[in-house]
């Protein structure tokens, strides 16, 4: 009896909406214990970081990714492969430097603002969404790459599109035989 | 085991039916393997060797499957035993359903989950139908 690793036969779905408004719900609580917008933008990314550090690993597990050898497959594993996995979208790439370190996600769909108008009064600073940058700066870590992610751009601040960007940063020690990708 | 710390969450005794968790000796075996790892690692004449995938005696064969992340799984086995490419896998989605996402666990530290030991226990079952050695998986 085998069968290929990624396939989960009991696989369940649940409401996409409940998922969505969990996530608000979140937000809003946040809203309401710190005054500030980076305090917000700092928690919800710290929170990310923990669920990215764990997801991870469910991610390897399922999608049977191979290692990888340039940042730039890196981010279209993401965008392709991940997004899709866990949000069911498929944001664009695009490589923002000539050293190709530096890469921005656009996403046209983002189910998580799906019932969002705007932010409130006051809050223009908050990334509603920065949870997702912490989930991708904790992904990253486990796998021995540091990034910083933030957003860019963001529909719900005036923006024209939503973009996430993503700086790979050297390590100045890294060793050649401990490169993963 | 982690890649850093190199600590055991526990040791599967395989092919004798037994499922055995040995904390007492664990973290020494678990200092002892991550440096046979990292040793085999840069051995290795092949380039871009990740270290011990197989290691094999007379008396039992060693196997290691390492994740992208540094973790590695190892599982002892009867030299003859097959199916243990698929049982590792099915051991990294077990970690990484029922150790990983129970909140109350934290990374790194010995997995004492109910649930973890449960379905780690139906996979060695199954493993152990999978039969001895033939055209190995």
């Amino acid at each position: 009896m085998s069968r290929p690793a990624h396939r989960r036969p009991e696989y369940h779905k649940i409401n996409k909406d409940l998922f969505v408004l969990t996530y608000g719900a979140l937000v809003a609580q946040l809203c309401k214990d710190y005054e500030k917008d980076e305090d917000v933008n700092k928690y919800l990314d710290k929170m990310g970081h923990g669920i990215g550090t764990r997801l991870v690993e469910d991610f390897l597990a399922r999608s049977c990714v191979r290692r990888c050898h340039s940042y730039s497959e890196i981010i279209d594993i993401i965008a392709q492969v991940a997004f899709k996995m866990y949000l069911g979208i498929t944001p664009s790439v695009a490589c923002n430097n000539s050293s190709r370190n530096e890469f921005s996600l656009i996403l046209d769909k983002n189910p998580l603002v799906e019932f969002v108008e705007e932010l409130p009064a006051g809050r223009t600073s908050l990334c509603y969404c920065n949870l997702l940058c912490g989930i991708i700066r904790g992904a990253l870590e486990m796998v021995h790459l540091d990034a910083d992610v933030a957003f860019l751009q963001d529909r719900l601040k005036g923006d024209s599109v939503t973009e996430i960007g993503i700086t790979f940063l050297k390590k100045p020690d890294e060793k050649k035989y401990r490169r993963k990708k | 085991m982690n890649s850093s710390a190199g600590r055991i969450t526990s040791v599967e005794k395989f092919g004798k039916h037994s499922y055995l968790t040995a904390m007492e000796y664990i973290p020494s075996f678990a200092f002892f393997a991550n440096r046979l790892f990292a040793i085999g690692s840069q051995l290795s004449p092949e380039q871009g060797s990740s270290g011990i995938e197989v290691l094999e005696t007379d008396t039992f064969k060693l196997h290691c499957f390492q994740t992208l992340t540094g973790i590695k799984f190892v599982v002892l086995a009867d030299p003859r035993q097959a199916g243990i490419d698929s049982l590792l896998r099915k051991i990294y989605e077990i970690y990484s359903d029922f150790a990983l996402k129970n909140p109350f666990y934290s990374l790194e530290m010995p997995i004492r989950c109910e649930l973890f030991d449960q379905n780690m226990k139906l996979a060695l079952e199954v493993a152990e139908k999978a039969g001895t050695y033939g055209p190995g998986s």
